[in-house]
């Protein structure tokens, strides 16, 4: 049996001060289902990616905030929790949820409000995260792991600035098309390179923003998918785990559990790294993006850079990554693994606002915490 | 402001956080800083016992935080590493070192210090930072 992505819908991403977490989730999918042509009676199930609705706005049990003001009760409703692969989490189950036979149309949403806590609040937030014992305990920030990660990365092989500046520069410059996106202005290498610090090596214009938005999908069985304009199928799903610390990792510069998701994807879909004509890779500060080439097999260890280089992954190269800006024009957290297939989606539809001429096949790439989850979804248009 | 952390929470964990008390193996004799109950590579068979840590070891990778948490902008900024002890493990640490001073292989040793506060009249936190062992 094959399943099939047949409806998206994503709010703006920014700060919706005028929106709340229920408004945004409601909208997404809403949006969803008027894009998949079915009513909220058509759908069965509903799983939802949340990292931590309960610290930036005290509200918990988020399946039945979104089945109830999406008007769907009584159908079961699920929370996923990953951090920031909440949404890449949620996708899965649902994913797995219809291949069990348990489910034919399955809603799949993911969301976050994070801007009513504000920046400080957020930092703490989002360290919940890592390991609370070891780390946040000692004041470390997710912008210092990825510093960590970056400076024993850009010693070990050599990494400059400007290079790393390069990832920034290309997703903005992505992103400026994305009429969702929370920025829509390109910067340049100088930009980055002389942005504050804020976690040395790490400068603000690597990081990702703080950012509210929601995302939704509709996912279905391979017989009523066959009854919709251009479903998207997924070929192949993996799910990987690694240590919550970072300091617990053999290796500060990759993450294992990227490159396990990965096999498990390409193994599943009977795909190559070379097979892939776009990727969405969670680029939530840009030494992540240079890792997640190498994790992915797009490149090999210590040489993501020449992807950047070579222009490999911008528009026109030979797999344009994070075409719609990636994490770095909004990553409201739990709703960034729903995005990133979106994306995907859009690309396979061949709707998309960056389009990559022909895509046929698509990865999607999305990691929590500091690499202890991640998973990796293949997708194809026929 | 109201109160993150709870007496308990750091309470059980003073052995680790004041004398470096991690856990050992009874299988492989695997070491573990910061401890664990059970060895990964062992499994069912590798429930562990308390070692005591040199508190000794080498910068592996640093940081400088400037964008602080809650309970720690009257620090900012400040520096902190991945240390792999001298007996294998790595721990994230702070480093009371100016940022300038810290690279990568520099030899550290284990201080006491006052950790974080949690608000005016919320408990002071306690533990060990790592200095910067100028004789090496």
């Amino acid at each position: 049996m094959r399943v099939a992505v047949i409806g998206v819908g994503q709010t703006k991403m920014g700060e919706h001060w005028s929106k709340s977490l229920r408004d945004l989730s409601t909208e997404a999918g809403a949006m969803a289902l008027k894009s998949a042509g079915l009513t909220a009676t058509d759908v069965d199930g509903l799983f939802i990616g949340n990292m931590s609705a309960g610290r930036f706005v005290g509200q918990e049990h988020l399946g039945a905030l979104a089945v109830d003001h999406a008007g769907m009760t009584p159908i079961p409703a699920t929370r996923c929790e990953a951090a920031c692969a909440s949404g890449g989490l949620a996708f899965r189950k649902a994913y797995l949820s219809i291949l069990s036979g348990h489910h034919k149309i399955v809603m799949v949403g993911g969301s976050e409000k994070m801007t009513d806590l504000g920046a400080t609040g957020s930092v703490g937030t989002l360290m919940g995260a890592g390991d609370q014992e070891w780390e946040s305990s000692i004041g470390l920030t997710f912008p210092g792991l990825y510093a960590l990660m970056a400076r024993a990365y850009m010693e070990r092989y050599g990494l400059q600035r400007d290079e790393l500046s390069l990832v920034p520069v290309k997703n903005h410059t992505h992103g400026i098309k994305n009429p969702y996106a929370q920025f829509r202005f390109p910067v340049s290498v100088q930009d980055v390179s002389r942005s504050p610090l804020v976690a040395d090596p790490l400068r603000l214009l690597d990081c990702s923003p703080i950012t509210d938005g929601a995302a939704a999908i509709i996912l279905a069985t391979e017989d009523i998918a066959r009854r919709v304009d251009r479903p998207v199928w997924v070929a192949g799903s993996g799910q990987a785990s690694d240590t919550l610390a970072l300091h617990d990792r053999d290796d500060l510069c990759r993450l294992g559990a990227s490159e396990k998701a990965a096999q498990m994807a390409y193994s599943q879909s009977g795909m190559k790294p070379e097979d892939i004509d776009v990727a969405e890779v969670h680029d939530c500060f840009s030494i992540a993006e240079i890792i997640a080439y190498e994790d992915l097999g797009f490149a090999k260890r210590g040489k993501g850079k020449q992807l950047l280089i070579n222009k490999d992954t911008s528009m026109g190269g030979s797999i344009p990554t994070n075409t719609d800006g990636g994490l770095k024009v909004g990553h409201p957290v739990g709703a960034t693994g729903i995005k990133q297939i979106i994306e995907i989606t859009r690309q396979l539809r061949g709707e998309a606002p960056n389009q990559v001429k022909g895509a046929k096949i698509g990865l999607a790439h999305n990691v929590g915490g500091s690499g202890a989850t991640a998973l990796v979804h293949i997708l194809r248009s026929d | 402001m109201t109160h993150r952390s709870s007496v308990p929470l750091y309470w059980r964990l003073q052995k680790a956080k004041y004398t470096l008390v991690g856990t050992q193996c009874i299988t492989c004799k695997s070491l573990y800083f910061p401890p664990r109950s059970v060895c990964p590579k062992c499994r069912s068979k590798g429930f562990t016992k308390q070692h005591k840590f040199t508190p000794s070891g080498m910068v592996a990778t640093h940081t400088v935080i400037r964008a602080p948490p809650e309970g720690f902008e009257s620090m900012a900024p400040y520096s902190i590493a991945i240390i792999k002890l001298d007996e294998g493990p790595l721990i994230s640490g702070l480093v009371v070192d100016a940022p300038d001073k810290i690279a990568t292989g520099k030899r550290v040793g284990a201080v006491f210090r006052k950790i974080s506060e949690d608000g005016k009249d919320g408990i002071i936190h306690y533990g060990l930072k790592w200095k910067l062992d100028e004789s090496v």
